[in-house]
Formats: structure tokens, sequence, C-alpha cells
């Protein structure tokens, strides 16, 4: 069996972040926050511990800033429908996932102004072209950071002073690079980073998160869920405090443990070492594929400029029958079809027949690589 | 028993990022259930030795930790 679906979760999980899930169940059970027991703070360590090494891994500054969230969906939904408001210009490119796209074109029924860049067909965007865009009126600036498609990533350093000089804050979906690419908010001028845990940070799915940079008034964004956060119990009043603010509800202490392992591994493995290995196998995929008759090969098809993505199509064969035949034939894992991404597959020109999405991971060797290679060769002439 | 005093914070997390500032300058303290005979905004309050109280809050200054109030208990 081979897994070439990372890119929708990562798959096998480190045994470490296994362990300190079943650990915290086990012996911090508490709810944390809530009571003031042993097992509640017990449980109140972990989560503040993985609050710090978040800030570190991401260099966002203080801690109280990261908000748990359920995954990245929920990060993003926080800042498009707490932050914008009617009048408001929000900035994004058009290789977006439906996480930013679906909360605007609601956003955008309600006088919100959406504005999409057109990206170049590889996924490559002109930041001149994001520059021209941004007026007074422009709050917001989105950004994924790397395409859940194409793998294409964004030069996030360059776009950052170009929405700060409109005046604009910068919104990061990184949850195709998080743990994959190295993250500096403070260098790079990121204002909110929106992850998840259950990819390139190797947690599980249920765990995620929004980084709010330092010099953001958090006072300019309603919470989007409220209810109980174990402060100010007297008062039927959402708080203002953070992390409190934006997390009402019993938290997920059990994904948060294992978040923190993730991120441990990740430490430990080092992101570079885990950059250049995913360098490595998308090269291999791409030079071994790209000059087959009758396939295509989506993207910059250069791995310094991409995640550890390929979507394909093949000329005789739609991408579910590829899938098929690659599942049950070969014992690959891929994604085909559009991915929740219609805004990318439309740049690259896979709309709308969508693509074979191949997704190697960390774990995945370069024999695997040779593996998917001879199958796609042979499920392209059965 | 020497006195003690107890610090208030807003969030749980504020309490618990408190309690590892003061364990790293070498002082003792416990977090304990807030009394209830003071108003808290946090279920989880940091309870120390009162002569600890003038290190305690140079402590909290050096790191930003964003507390509620002091009491005397």
């Amino acid at each position: 069996m081979i897994y070439l679906d990372n890119a929708a979760t990562s798959w096998p999980k480190p045994p470490e972040v296994i362990k300190a899930m079943a650990d915290v169940l086990g012996h911090a059970g508490g709810n944390p926050g809530r009571s003031g027991h042993a097992l509640s703070i017990k449980a109140a360590r972990v989560m503040y511990d993985t609050r710090e090494d978040i800030a570190r891994f991401f260099n966002s500054g203080n801690p109280q800033r990261v908000i748990f969230t359920t995954n990245a969906t929920h990060a993003i939904n926080i800042v498009l429908r707490g932050l914008l408001k009617p009048g408001d210009r929000v900035v994004v490119t058009s290789m977006e996932h439906n996480a930013v796209m679906r909360p605007l074109r609601y956003l955008q029924k309600r006088g919100v102004e959406v504005y999409v860049v057109a990206c170049h067909e590889s996924g490559l965007i002109n930041v001149a072209d994001i520059e021209k865009t941004l007026n007074t009126k422009t709050r917001l600036v989105v950004v994924n950071h790397a395409s859940n498609v194409a793998g294409t990533i964004l030069p996030i350093a360059d776009i950052a002073p170009v929405a700060h000089r409109a005046g604009a804050l910068l919104m990061a979906d990184t949850a195709q690079t998080a743990g994959i690419l190295p993250l500096d908010m403070a260098g790079t001028g990121i204002d909110l980073l929106a992850f998840t845990g259950h990819k390139g940070l190797l947690g599980p799915p249920g765990i995620g998160g929004l980084v709010i940079g330092d010099r953001i008034d958090t006072g300019q964004i309603e919470p989007l869920i409220l209810g109980g956060t174990g402060s100010q119990s007297e008062k039927e009043i959402q708080p203002e405090y953070l992390p409190d603010k934006f997390e009402s509800g019993t938290p997920n202490i059990v994904g948060i443990a294992g978040l923190q392992a993730g991120l441990k591994w990740i430490s430990k493995r080092g992101i570079e070492a885990i950059r250049s290995h995913e360098k490595e196998i998308t090269g291999i995929l791409i030079d071994n594929l790209r000059d087959i008759a009758g396939i295509r090969l989506y993207g910059t098809l250069d791995p310094a400029l991409s995640t550890a993505i390929l979507s394909i199509t093949m000329d005789n064969k739609t991408v579910s029958e590829v899938g098929l035949t690659l599942d049950e034939e070969f014992g690959i894992m891929s994604r085909v079809g559009l991915h929740c991404a219609p805004a990318a597959h439309r740049t690259i020109g896979s709309f709308p027949e969508g693509t074979i999405r191949l997704a190697p991971g960390v774990f995945t060797s370069k024999e695997d690589i040779y593996r998917v290679i001879q199958a796609i060769k042979e499920a392209g002439k059965s | 028993m020497s006195e003690l005093g107890v610090v208030l914070f807003y969030t749980t997390s504020s309490a618990i990022q408190a309690e590892k500032v003061v364990v790293k300058e070498g002082l003792a303290c416990k977090l304990i259930p807030t009394p209830r005979q003071l108003s808290s905004d946090c279920g989880i309050s940091l309870r120390f030795s009162w002569e600890n109280r003038g290190e305690i809050e140079s402590a909290f200054k050096k790191t930003d930790i964003e507390f509620d109030a002091i009491y005397h208990l």
C-alpha cells in the first residue's frame, strides 16, 4: 500500500503522536480551565505548553494569541466573518480553497467587496497584480500559501509589505505548508496565520488554529462562536481577553496533545530535512511522468516552487477511472476530482474534470515513488 | 506556616503561563480554585508565599504576564 493523499490528511502519524493522545486521555483527562483540580490543571498545562510551542514554531510572539480551532477552515472563518464588514474590500488569489471562497461568497452577498487576482496557469502570481487591486477600503489580503491542487507556493514574504503599505492585513492559509515549509510570522509580516494540525504538522484531525500577530488589534475581530470559557463566569457577555474570546466550549485536549507531539517530531527531524526529502521525491515524480504521451501534468513542474503535490490527467481515461485503478490494482491511494478548490482548477485549466492528485509525504520513500511511476504508466495503457 | 497571597487572572491560559514563570524563578506556588470570597474572571488562581510578592510581581512585569489582582489571604 502506498499512501499518496497527504494533502488531504497525512498518514501514517508518528507513534509519538498516538502515544501522546492516549497519555492525555488516560492521565490528564480533566477539562482545562473549567475546574481547579489536579486533572483540570494538568490538561490546562498541556494546552498552554502547546500554545508556546506553536508560537515558537511560527515565530509569532505572544502565546496567548494562539487560538485553537477545529481546523484551518474554522480559523479562516473566524477572520473572514469576524473582521470584514459591508463596504470592506478583501483581495484573494485565484488559487484559493473553498475554505476561503465559500465564506467570501457568503459575505459578498452581504456587502463585502471580493476581488480575486488571477494567477498564472502554473498557479504562480505576479505581486504587482495584487498591488493594483489594493485601495483604502482593502481590509484584508488572503493568500493560499501553497495550493492544495498544484502545490504552487505563493511568495507570502513579498505580498506582506504590499498589503501593509495599503493599510491591509495579510492572512496566510497554511493548510498545505505548516510543517512542510519554514514559516516565520514576525519575519515575513504575516498578520494572521490559519493552520491545520492533521496535515504537515502530523497531528490528528479535529485540531487546528489561528495565530494572531502581535501588532493586530483583536478588538476589530468579532468571535465566530460564543459561549463558556471558564473565565468571567458571572457574566453573560463574551470576554475580550485572549485566547478565551475565540475559544468557547470544551477544547479538543486530545487533539492538542497530538499536535504538540507532531510539532516535537518535526522539530527533531528538522523542517529543512523534511522539505528536502519532499522536494527530491516530487522531482523524481515530475521527471518520470512529464514526457509520457497522454499524461498531462499541472503546476510549476519545479519542486523548488511547489510542495509535494502533483496533479495529472490522462487523455484517454477519466480521473475517477485512474484513481480506482491505482487503488484497486496497485494499492496506491490518491485523490481525484476537484479537491474543494474550483477556482484553482479554473486557473490551472483542469475545470470541471479535475485531476488525479499525487501527494507524497515525509514517510513516502523513493522506492514508493518508482512504484507509483510504474503503476501510472500501466494504468494509462490498460 | 508563612502568610499566603493569591494572584487572580483573566484567563486560565495566563494562570498557567504565570505558574511557569514563578517556577522558573525558583519560587514555590500552587494553582488552586479561585477562593470564592474573591471575585475573579478565572476559575484558577496562583497561591504563593506572601514574602515573595515583590519578586513575583517583577517577574510578571518582565514577562508581560497579564493578571487581574493580587490578594493577601
